[in-house]
């Protein structure tokens, strides 16, 4: 190949990778699309309550749920993830600095989470490209949750 | 997720032939990850092997070590060389800021059989290569499936890559050569991709064609990666045409 053209191509890959590029995100959820492909209300709750196990068995993050209510939390996160889906939900829970305020979440305790709810929307066999999708909603708040 | 990503040929955590912002290991922050990796590449006439060490720690520095070993049947003979590579993430992460992870990286080389260089008219047996990149995760790209995107800028005066020595008569000093790759993950843990690395002759009279490869990786959990993809190197050290398999394989802590 011409060199001039790969290193020229090179260099536009690598100045569109440092610019802000969502360019490549498909911007398709502003409807309630997420919500019917994670299985609408009925889905949500099988998902939390599916996380909710694997927190209990993960002994990297369970003693932060110690002085959790679990009613509350599995209630709340229904409404929140029907909320950022698109469902006919408002969140009514108070904001995520506010509720991680004082718990010092680390990276490696968030990590795990994600990895927690992954196997609960596999177990509630969603989609990969809706827990992708619902995944990058989640990830636009993680710096609301760690080290607060 | 394979956020870890493989090892390129070098030692640093990347793909096959070009290395990634990301930090070796699945550590993240005041946590340490290592890896194993060993890799294989086959072409009509050359044989490349690569036994690497990695170490991450912080989800902000790495140190590797690459061996590799280049048979050349025509030649009946082989040469070696150690790169002793650290990198260390300047900027971003590669999932949650929208700017791309960008990371500086250095690789030490340390050519060992330098007669069939020396030969072909390398000036010197070491030379350190210094280069940025940047990475991105899309979580949801196209169809919903994550994309990662890579692109690397590399200061160096190697031939091919440092195993036929460094610098020439035609040039001596560090030139700029960009690298490329995207993957796409079609499941949780496969992923396929392109990657393309641009390289520069500085030997008078020995061609060094740019690097291409595509791949398919399978990350089946975060302690085992494979790496398989079709290699083309263009011509090597007077040896036109040669294209074959890689087979690399990790192991991580």
């Amino acid at each position: 190949m011409n060199r001039w053209v790969a290193s020229v191509a090179a260099s536009v890959v690598t100045l569109s990778l440092i610019a802000p590029a969502q360019i490549l995100a498909d911007e398709s959820e502003r409807d309630d699309r997420l919500f019917q492909q994670l299985g609408g209300l009925g889905g949500i709750d099988l998902i939390v309550e599916e996380l909710l196990v694997e927190i209990s068995r993960d002994l990297r993050i369970v003693e932060q749920f110690a002085e959790t209510n679990v009613e509350r939390f599995r209630r709340l996160l229904v409404e929140q993830i029907c909320d950022i889906s698109g469902g006919p939900c408002e969140y009514s829970g108070d904001s995520m600095e506010l509720v991680h305020g004082g718990m010092e979440i680390t990276e490696a305790e968030f990590n795990a989470l994600v990895e927690n709810l992954i196997t609960a929307m596999d177990t509630a066999r969603v989609p990969l490209a809706a827990q992708n999708r619902l995944l990058r909603k989640l990830a636009e708040m993680r710096s609301d949750i760690i080290h607060q | 997720m394979a956020t870890g990503g493989g090892t390129q040929i070098e030692g640093a955590a990347g793909g096959g032939v070009v290395p990634w912002a990301v930090i070796a290991g699945y550590g993240a922050e005041d946590e340490f990850g290592a890896d194993a990796t060993v890799s294989y590449a086959t072409t009509r006439d050359l044989d490349l092997s690569v036994l690497a060490l990695s170490v991450g720690f912080d989800n902000r520095f790495e140190l590797s070590f690459g061996h590799q070993r280049l048979d050349v049947g025509p030649l009946d003979t082989q040469v070696r060389q150690n790169v002793f590579g650290a990198k260390m993430r300047l900027a971003g992460d590669l999932i949650y800021t929208d700017m791309p992870q960008i990371s500086l990286g250095v690789q030490h080389k340390r050519q060992q059989d330098f007669v069939i260089p020396s030969a072909l008219g390398a000036r010197s047996s070491s030379g350190t290569d210094v280069y940025l990149s940047a990475s991105k995760l899309f979580l949801a790209g196209p169809g919903g499936r994550s994309l990662l995107l890579n692109g690397t800028v590399r200061a160096t005066n190697a031939n091919e890559t440092g195993l036929l020595g460094f610098g020439g008569a035609e040039n001596d000093s560090h030139r700029l050569v960009g690298e490329a790759s995207a993957a796409l993950f079609l499941s949780r843990n496969t992923a396929v991709g392109i990657e393309y690395r641009q390289k520069r002759a500085n030997l008078s009279g020995v061609d060094e064609d740019d690097w291409w490869d595509v791949f398919i990786g399978y990350f089946p959990n975060k302690n085992f990666s494979v790496i398989g993809a079709f290699v083309d190197l263009g011509s090597v050290a007077g040896l036109e045409r040669q294209s074959g398999a890689y087979l690399s394989l990790q192991a991580s802590f």
